[in-house]
């Protein structure tokens, strides 16, 4: 047996994946707190097809990782149930497409119950689910959705971008009292089989921590134009505001970080002093994300902007296949640049 | 049987018709001359058990208020059978602030956390949720038990099949209950279902299926009596079908032109029939059973009191309890 001697870790300095900062935080939450237990398709052994449970069985065995069969629709109704009985499952539908097989459990009955019994119930799930194309899925393996969930009342919806929110915005959500939908983006997990986002690793520190869920967070400040956006888009809105810097146009890039509860406030502070806002989403252009957050300033005060909204979303349209296909609709560095450039006459 | 428990069975009947012929009074009685389903005292759908009591009573024997039942749109024979309180459960249908959901839920969305008692608007998805009570009560080495209702038009549904599966599975202390009605709103069982009994299906899924037939009380009572105590010993779900009679329409309004039992049907009511062997055998006379209507009908009334006193909700509060 060979012993690696590594030095101590340092809090500031220990970098994990996505995935491994999620697994932390759920991790060192059923440490503490029994009643909470994982569930889903090939969690157990598996660790999760998009490495969102690696390891758990292991450290805390089959009564609390559970592998359920193919059945979202006996396992989502048994997360509610569950947790209408004081407990709080995490309970993962392997892509956030699958809603369909599913989706009378989690609207009708998980994010509803608490309303119908007049706040006398309490539904602590935390669904997670896998989101996002940018791989060749194709079209029900591909998709984002967020907007669909926040549509429907009585959910959260938490969306990171980043290690370190990813642990902090999981820990907040198992110990929130309502329904969480989870929904982290394949393409900011680290996963060794994916082409990564080089911030898909990150610092993170190892003690329990929340990141309250709601805030959103202003990850870059500029002057010029707004750009709001979530999830993986977060780092293509990065990456086109360090390359358009060039040019002397200065972006703000604030990741909302949830959906459900919208932090409002950020969004018009922001635009209050920039007058220009660009929304990037990588759900579908109508009736969604970009849509709602163009009506919070034009409910708000129309005057505050300096240019018409510019939207940079996917084209109403079912993801496609083909790479070359799906980069077109795709919210790219690209397009974010083309969209900053407009925005700015 | 002990006359006791045939007493019990006949009174938990007795105050659920009498609760329905009461909601029935009320529902209909501002609703003319023009019928508007969303007008009156008591607005929207309402969809009465009447004579299918003696599920609810046989099952509900059994059961403590520590065991959970999810019941369906045509929950108030179970809800009251499980002993939910009576005023609560009339103040939530009259859309009352002192209602079990205080006005959010209405007759279909019924919950009451003290006796762990709920209900689903949406066909055979009241069966996940009971899987989830089950697995806390295993999980937490308790011998407490959920009961899961649908008809047998929902037997048809994923939900049902998804359910039995992972319930056999993981040995989950459930019992499943089918009320066969024979009629899934207009379509009748031999018109929607391949097999003609549903227990059968759970054999299918390894675990024990019993059919009663003849609506019987007391049918009910003793398959319940097996499937509770295997459930609550750590043997795992079964599922108890029940042929009963859907007495009145599928919701208030319902013409039920397409029904072709209708000429005996009252003849099939299992109150009276229940009435008769009881006093047959002697456990009541015509006395007490008359006593016991006129006591199930003041609780009833005390019930309906209440709830027409009770506040109507703010609608400067409807947005109240979205969120925890």
């Amino acid at each position: 047996m060979v012993i690696i001697k590594s030095p101590a870790p340092q809090v500031t300095t220990r970098k994990l994946t996505t995935a491994k900062a999620m697994v932390e935080g759920i991790s060192q939450e059923m440490e503490r707190d029994s009643s909470i237990f994982v569930m889903g398709e090939d969690v157990g052994a598996y660790g999760g097809i998009f490495s969102s449970t690696t390891g758990l069985l292991e450290k805390f065995g089959p009564s609390r990782i559970l592998d359920t069969p193919i059945s979202e629709t006996a396992f989502m109704g048994l997360a509610t149930g569950a947790a209408v009985e004081g407990m709080r499952p995490i309970v993962e539908l392997m892509f956030v497409d699958f809603f369909g097989v599913c989706m009378d459990q989690i609207y009708n009955h998980m994010a509803k119950i608490h309303y119908e019994s007049g706040g006398n119930v309490k539904v602590p799930v935390v669904l997670m689910t896998a989101v996002g194309g940018g791989y060749s899925d194709g079209a029900q393996h591909s998709q984002c959705l967020w907007g669909t969930f926040a549509h429907l009342p009585g959910m959260k919806v938490v969306i990171p971008s980043n290690p370190a929110d990813a642990k902090g915005l999981m820990i907040s959500a198992i110990r929130d009292d309502n329904p969480v939908l989870f929904m982290f983006h394949k393409g900011v997990m680290g996963l060794p089989w994916m082409a990564k986002n080089p911030r898909s690793i990150g610092p993170v520190p190892e003690e329990p921590y929340e990141v309250p869920i709601g805030k959103a967070s202003v990850v870059r400040s500029g002057s010029d134009v707004t750009i709001v956006t979530v999830s993986l888009s977060v780092h293509h809105a990065l990456d086109a505001a360090e390359d358009i810097a060039a040019y002397g146009i200065d972006c703000e890039v604030i990741d909302l970080r949830s959906l459900v509860p919208l932090d409002r406030a950020a969004i018009l502070d922001s635009v209050t002093k920039t007058g220009r806002l660009l929304v990037v989403d990588e759900d579908y252009l109508s009736f969604g994300m970009s849509g709602e957050i163009a009506a919070i300033i034009a409910e708000s005060d129309p005057r505050l902007l300096r240019a018409p909204v510019v939207r940079v979303a996917v084209p109403d349209v079912p993801i496609p296949y083909a790479r070359s296909l799906e980069y077109a609709v795709l919210p790219t560095k690209e397009r974010i640049v083309s969209a900053i450039k407009e925005i700015m006459g | 049987m002990e006359d006791k428990t045939r007493l019990g069975l006949y009174e938990t009947m007795v105050l659920s018709r009498s609760f329905e012929e009461a909601i029935l009074h009320d529902y209909h009685a501002d609703k003319a001359p023009a019928w508007d389903i969303g007008a009156g005292l008591i607005p929207g759908e309402m969809h009465l058990s009447a004579g299918q009591e003696p599920v609810a009573a046989g099952i509900c024997a059994h059961l403590g208020v520590n065991d959970a039942i999810t019941a369906t749109h045509r929950p108030h024979h179970l809800a009251i059978a499980h002993g939910v309180d009576l005023k609560t459960l009339a103040a939530e249908i009259y859309g009352r602030e002192t209602g079990f959901g205080r006005g959010r839920g209405g007759h279909m969305h019924l919950f009451d956390p003290s006796t762990h008692f709920s209900c689903s608007g949406i066909i055979a998805e009241g069966y996940p949720p009971a899987l989830g009570q089950a697995f806390s009560f295993k999980y937490h080495k308790s011998t407490n038990i959920a009961v899961a209702v649908t008809g047998e038009g929902a037997a048809n549904q994923g939900a049902f099949h998804e359910s039995l599966n992972l319930a056999a599975l993981w040995r989950l202390p459930v019992v499943f209950v089918v009320e066969d009605n024979d009629w899934a709103i207009s379509v009748p069982k031999n018109r929607s279902t391949a097999i003609a009994s549903n227990a059968d299906r759970a054999n299918s899924y390894g675990i024990p299926g019993e059919r009663v037939e003849n609506n019987s009380v007391e049918g009910v009572w003793q398959a319940a009596g097996r499937a509770v105590e295997r459930a609550r010993s750590g043997g795992g779900p079964s599922l108890i079908e029940v042929r009963t009679v859907r007495l009145w329409g599928h919701f208030e309004g319902d013409a039920q032109a397409y029904r072709n039992d209708m000429d005996h049907l009252s003849e099939r009511d299992p109150i009276p029939l229940y009435a008769e062997d009881l006093i047959r055998d002697g456990v009541l006379s015509p006395e007490q059973i008359d006593a016991i209507s006129v006591d199930a009908r003041a609780a009833v009334e005390e019930a309906i009191e209440f709830a027409k006193s009770s506040s109507i909700p703010l609608g400067s509060e409807a947005s109240r309890y979205v969120f925890a």
